[in-house]
């Protein structure tokens, strides 16, 4: 781990050495551990570690009132946990300079309606003490579909522009890590796939993502690594590789002999639906189980009409998750 | 040096608010119609004294009475201006959401209250200090009536306006905004309220009442900064053509100026209150 154990919660954490550490490769872009958050006698978050690396995208999951945007606000020291330490960039939270390059589009995105776009950027510009002329925040919004409003109140401003104005101000301080709470929640199809873009071209340059969302094909095609939170709780988290591990076979078989059934049976579950045939790989089986498990059949007299991978979404993953976590009681 | 940023550029942002929320607006009309009936009042006062104007103890006496009557009403436009501003910008950021964004940058949050406070009182002071001297300017020109320590007097005017919007900037802190510019507003009021009772029990010779004023001035130093300022606009001889025994109930008169121990109690006050309001926007959560 590079965060330093001593340097974690101390805010006279002398400067120089908060910037060795800033300065470490490994040191992840986001790390938390032991996160608690109560709100009266109800617990909102309840031991939550997680970690975003480096130019990693994360997704984090969960059914409404899990804890994701409190778990979001105590990484931003908008919401004070009760007990953890937040590590950002490579600093301790505390320090407000962990923030400078962060850039966060909140799930409640409301900006001064007094002022126009352009005004909004560069007065987050100035606040986050970066030199960004004028031209690159034009840039940004453009890249958020907002060039030609750029000189318009933002209080004319409608709920999806907004939102498209709170990605730009996200994006528009050269951030080396980029939080998203919901980023698609007010958006049209386009600005779906808008987002899904600006995504994958942060992580094209190294940027490290936290994307909240519960557009799980969103999260499933942009996100390394997901992280599900359920009542408070850390309920999974894993690359989609692990998470999505288990991997399915679809087949048509006619003539099955007894000792092909046991072939089967053998390589994992498998459930008949008429000549279907759908069986669980084992997760470490490698690249040759399926040939294998082909040759094996028609060597057993099976006559072998169709083969297909059938892929577990991420959807029924998490809803996997989520039914065992509440013991089927939904 | 970053935190000098935050400040500057916050107090900027707050100033840039007010001129383009209706606050100003309101202020500008209410103001001009207050700077126009009053120079039609005073042009009245000196065409009923005729000549002697200048020379009259009486015209002197009215021409104070009305300056400090209309400074009233300046300070109260001062106060209920700074006072629902102050609400929506701290609270109302916070309740709508538009202080997440701002918060999440790499800044301090006494920094960012400090900004939003700085912003408030460059605009409220500026705003007393230009209607107050507009005013005077008015009463110079129609009665030829000039107060005795001007600049004293608007300084004092701006102080107790600094002193309503840090009460104001610490409720909106704690309550929702229109609550916090209410009670604001209510307390303004009502220590004024207490202040004149006070003076009816000086001049009464009533002990126990006068505390009530003296007390009241304390908790919240708006009424005695007002009291320091009424002094100040007005004419010295006025208190003699009053009439030593009853002025003292008299609530648009000031019979004493104001002790440096009151205004190192005012500042004290001022600088404890916004510890207070910076303590409670620190442990806040968003
Ligand atoms: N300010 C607050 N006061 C009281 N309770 C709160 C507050 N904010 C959040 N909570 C509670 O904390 C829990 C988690 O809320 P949170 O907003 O983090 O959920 P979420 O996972 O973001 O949900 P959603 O998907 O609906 O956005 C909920 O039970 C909520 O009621
Ligand atoms: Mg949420």
């Amino acid at each position: 781990m590079a965060a330093d154990p001593t340097a974690v919660g101390t805010d006279a954490a002398p400067r120089a050495a908060a910037l060795v550490v800033a300065d470490l490769p490994s040191a992840p872009a986001v790390w938390c551990s032991g996160l608690r958050k109560r709100y009266g006698r109800r617990p909102a978050v309840d031991d939550v570690s997680l970690e975003v690396g480096r130019g990693e995208v994360v997704g984090l999951l969960g059914p409404n009132g899990a804890g994701k945007t409190t778990v979001i606000k105590m990484l931003l020291g908008l919401v004070h946990p009760d007990a953890g330490e937040v590590m950002l960039l490579g600093r301790p939270a505390a320090d407000p300079a962990a923030r400078a390059r962060v850039g966060y589009l909140p799930e409640l995105f409301r900006y001064q309606p007094w002022l126009s776009a352009a005004e909004v950027l560069a007065l987050h510009v100035r606040l986050a003490g970066v030199g960004v002329p004028a031209q690159e925040q034009r840039a940004c919004l453009s890249l958020v579909g907002l060039a030609e409003r750029a000189a318009d109140r933002v209080g004319g401003f409608s709920k999806g522009m907004q939102q498209r104005l709170g990605l730009a101000v996200a994006l528009v301080a050269r951030p080396e890590l980029v939080i998203l709470d919901e980023p698609t929640s007010a958006l049209d199809p386009i600005g779906r796939v808008d987002v899904r873009d600006i995504v994958l071209e942060l992580k094209s340059r190294a940027v490290a993502v936290l994307l909240n969302s519960h557009l799980i094909g969103e999260v499933e095609r942009v996100c390394d690594r997901v992280v599900i939170l359920d009542r408070g709780r850390l309920a999974a988290s894993g690359t989609l590789a692990e998470l999505l591990g288990q991997r399915e076979l679809r087949l048509q078989l006619t003539d099955l002999s007894a000792a092909a059934q046991e072939r089967l049976a053998a390589t994992g579950k498998a459930e008949h639906a008429g000549d279907w045939v759908t069986v669980a790989l084992p997760a470490d089986g490698g690249d040759t189980a399926v040939p294998d498990l082909v040759r094996d059949l028609v060597a057993l007299g099976a006559r072998v009409h169709a083969v297909e991978p059938g892929r577990i979404s991420l959807e029924d993953r998490l809803l996997g998750i989520l039914r065992e976590g509440h013991g089927d009681d939904r | 040096m970053t935190i000098a940023r935050t400040v500057l550029t916050i107090a900027a942002l707050t100033l840039r608010e007010a001129s383009r929320r209706r606050v100003l607006l309101a202020l500008a009309v209410l103001t001009v119609v207050l700077l126009a009936l009053s120079g039609w009042g005073f042009s009245r006062l000196a065409a009923e004294a005729g000549d002697s104007t200048l020379t009259s103890g009486e015209a002197r006496l009215t021409a104070s009475i009305l300056l400090n009557l209309v400074m009233f009403g300046f300070s109260l436009i001062a106060a209920l201006g700074t006072a629902f501003l102050a609400g929506p910008t701290l609270s109302g950021e916070t309740e709508s959401g538009i202080a997440l964004s701002v918060l999440a940058r790499p800044i301090r949050r006494p920094a960012f209250l400090l900004g939003k406070w700085l912003g408030l009182v460059a605009f409220g002071s500026g705003f007393v200090v230009l209607a107050g001297l507009a005013q005077c300017v008015v009463v110079w020109a129609t009665v030829g009536y000039w107060p005795p320590e001007p600049a004293a007097a608007l300084a004092l005017l701006a102080a107790q306006t600094v002193v309503l919007l840090t009460l104001a900037v610490l409720l909106s802190t704690a309550i929702s905004p229109m609550a916090s510019g209410v009670v604001a507003v209510g307390l303004f009021g009502t220590t004024w309220v207490a202040g004149v009772v006070g003076g009816l029990g000086a001049s009464l010779g009533n002990d126990a009442i006068v505390r009530v004023g003296s007390v009241s001035r304390m908790l919240l130093p708006t009424d005695g900064l007002w009291r320091g300022a009424m002094h100040a606009f007005q004419d010295p001889s006025a208190l003699v053509q009053f009439g030593a025994a009853d002025v003292d109930a008299f609530p648009f008169l000031s019979t004493a100026p104001l002790t440096v121990t009151y205004l190192a109690w005012a500042a004290l006050w001022v600088a404890m209150v916004w510890g207070l309001a910076a303590a409670s926007f620190l442990r806040k959560d968003l």
